[in-house]
């Protein structure tokens, strides 16, 4: 089971770097943890710990002008896609200086600058989303790529199987990448679904479609740099199914009395961290400095965006009600063509 | 020029597309079939499928993909066959399209816009005659027009697509075949303002009649009847249900001091309801009489056309609801 595929690790410096990214997150979920139970922080809070390879693997592939979108379980994608973790955490905190000043919250983190899409907290209600920056994409003739995360129980939803048909249909450049951790909440796949094959039901839409092992980054990575690649160049959505597991509770308020800690255990030993970490070490590329150099340098910017948070203004009560709609006369990201007035005639006049 | 209210939306359409190339035409059956109510009819020919693209039957599915398009700096709109239909999307406009600008922040603007048909009428049964644009007003983030004459049928679009957030323009479908004259420049309206159409002369006696879209041609026949015993009228279209135009209807009933509304929609919980209060709220000591509704009884519309007649808002029933609000005054 603590084996990586191949047991080979070809490029240490991008082993490392890799690693780096995956310990970024699981640190920085660790601290939130910490911080709600300290109630610095509030609302509901997923933690992605176990599932870390998938994001890392997948956001090596991507270009800056790429789109993202990802569920309310995200702070692992905002923060690999490029948003710092102290605007993440600000967020958590409610400040102005959190990545959405404080309206989104831990399941609605956005960012304009990487093209990150959010922090969707509908389950499936992501997908047509991404269906449409694809179509964007299309119809202006862009060479860009939408990747869409979502968990194995969106795909029991209406939207799931709309936007699989309307990608193919049109052909979009999407990546669909279904995070399969075996539970919808505390719904154990099999109890939700006629066909537990999830990458089976993709390709009844005639999109290509393969699993891969979700807890090898390797692994990850090299599926989705395939499907990046082709969806990219033209052939059409592509889909992964990356098995993976959730080390922890769905939430805050989970005791997790639907599946047995022996299996939590057992799929713990596959942690992705300690795979690719133990693979590296076999190979004699990661000396134990190096490994502690990695730890001290993580824990150094989750220190520094803890403090970046606390130190954090909260959002002036009198902005309330920004943001509901636009400000007319700013430029916005859209690039819509506002301020523009309207021209003359009809009842209203 | 002569004109209909469909061909003035199919206009709208035309020169919207022909203006902007981000612009696009989205829904079931826009295509091949000419539109459901035939609005884009002709739209195929001339602007090819990828711009007047057919979608499945997947509202929750294309409504979603307009927004994510909208958010990749197009400028979609969307046409749901019927509002009936667009609960099937409610999940895509509410959550999302609704909601994106506050929870990013506001970065990430939606300027999409999401057409569709309301109303009963024509005998087609309960679940083709909801009228839920009020629903939709309840909506803060949405930008909700209904256009009720052929002014606004041709120019609320263009100026829909230039808004930088999610509009619903409702049109009503007995209003399709509405025919009469309009300039020839005719082109893009204001979308923040009622309208006063018609103002009370000097008669002693003087009633508001607020309505909007399908409700809009029998209000005004009302209109020219109550005129006929004496009874003065300011008639005004809401045109957009959200933001209201709070200063128009407030500026029509000082100098009135009764007004009636007239919504097609439910009575309970209406955008009726939105304005009897706003007008109680903040006009209360100018009225003469207490705020009259005109609704559509609190039943599913019925096929049978006496039933479905009986169920809707009339004539008749604004006249009367007229009348009362006068007596009252005194």
């Amino acid at each position: 089971m603590s084996t990586l595929r191949g047991q080979t690790v070809p490029d240490p410096e991008h082993a490392l770097h890799l690693l780096r990214q995956m310990l970024r997150v699981r640190r920085l979920e660790e601290k939130c943890i910490e911080l709600y139970s300290a109630a610095k922080i509030r609302g509901f809070l997923h933690v992605y710990i176990g599932e870390e390879a998938v994001a890392a693997g997948v956001m090596e592939t991507l270009s800056p002008e790429d789109a993202v979108v990802a569920t309310y379980r995200e702070h692992g994608h905002a923060l690999l896609r490029g948003v710092s973790a102290g605007a993440i955490l600000a967020e958590m905190y409610g400040h102005a200086e959190g990545c959405c000043r404080g309206r989104g919250g831990s399941m609605h983190l956005f960012d304009a600058a990487t093209r990150f899409y959010g922090g969707n907290a509908i389950v499936a209600g992501g997908l047509p989303l991404a269906v449409g920056l694809a179509l964007a994409d299309r119809m202006a003739a862009r060479q860009q790529v939408t990747v869409c995360f979502f968990g194995e129980g969106a795909v029991a939803e209406g939207e799931f199987h709309e936007s699989m048909n309307l990608a193919a249909l049109w052909q979009l450049p999407v990546l669909f990448c279904c995070e399969n951790n075996l539970y919808a909440m505390g719904t154990a796949l099999g109890r939700s679904e006629s066909q537990t094959d999830i990458a089976l039901k993709a390709a009844s839409y005639e999109i290509p479609a393969w699993a891969v092992d979700g807890m090898d980054v390797l692994a990850v990575e090299e599926a989705a740099r395939r499907a990046v690649d082709a969806v990219r160049s033209g052939g059409g959505p592509h889909f992964l199914e990356l098995r993976t597991y959730r080390f922890r509770a769905h939430s805050m308020f989970d005791p997790e009395l639907y599946r047995e800690k022996s299996e939590v255990a057992q799929w713990m030993e596959r942690d992705p961290i300690s795979l690719l970490r133990g693979a590296m070490q076999a190979a004699g590329q990661l000396p134990d400095d190096g490994w502690a150099g990695l730890q001290a340098d993580v824990d150094a910017e989750i220190s520094t965006a803890v403090g970046f948070a606390e130190n954090g203004t909260p959002e002036p009560v009198s902005e309330l009600a920004r943001f509901v709609y636009s400000d007319r006369l700013e430029e916005n990201n859209s690039g819509t063509d506002i301020g523009k007035e309207p021209g003359k005639g009809g009842a209203a006049e | 020029m002569k004109t209909t209210y469909r061909e003035a939306m199919r206009a709208a359409l035309r020169e919207a597309m022909q203006r902007d190339e981000r612009v696009f035409l989205m829904g079931e059956d826009v295509g091949r079939y000419g539109g459901s109510f035939a609005v884009s009819l002709g739209l195929l020919e001339e602007f090819g499928p990828e711009r007047i693209r057919d979608t499945p039957l997947s509202e929750s599915g294309f409504v979603g993909a307009g927004i994510g398009a909208a958010l990749g700096g197009m400028r979609p709109v969307v046409e749901i066959m019927t509002v009936n239909f667009s609960l099937l999307a409610l999940d895509q406009i509410v959550n999302n399209a609704a909601t994106l600008l506050h929870m990013s922040g506001g970065q990430f603007n939606v300027p999409i816009v999401i057409r569709m048909t309301t109303g009963a009428g024509r005998q087609l049964g309960a679940q083709h005659s909801h009228s839920l644009e009020g629903w939709y007003a309840h909506i803060p983030g949405l930008r909700i027009l209904a256009p009720a004459t052929l002014a606004d049928a041709r120019g609320m679009l263009w100026t829909a697509l230039q808004d930088p957030d999610p509009v619903l323009i409702f049109e009503h479908g007995s209003l399709y075949n509405v025919a009469g004259e309009l300039d020839e420049d005719a082109g893009a309206v204001g979308i923040d303002k009622a309208a006063l159409l018609r103002q009370a002369d000097g008669t002693a006696d003087t009633v508001t009649l607020i309505t909007y879209c399908g409700t809009l041609p029998l209000v005004l026949e009302a209109a020219d009847q109550l005129a006929g015993e004496g009874i003065g009228t300011d008639v005004v279209d809401l045109r957009t249900l959200r933001p209201l135009d709070t200063h128009t209807l407030l500026d029509s009933v000082a100098r009135t001091h009764r007004a009636v509304v007239v919504d097609e929609g439910w009575r309970s919980g209406s955008i009726s309801a939105e304005i009897a209060a706003r007008i109680s709220e903040q006009a209360f000591f100018d009225l003469d009489a207490p705020v009259e509704r005109v609704c559509s009884e609190e039943v599913p519309v019925p096929y049978a056309k006496h039933l479905e007649q009986a169920a809707l808002p009339s004539v008749e029933r604004v006249m009367a609801a007229a009348r009362r609000a006068v007596g009252a005054g005194g």
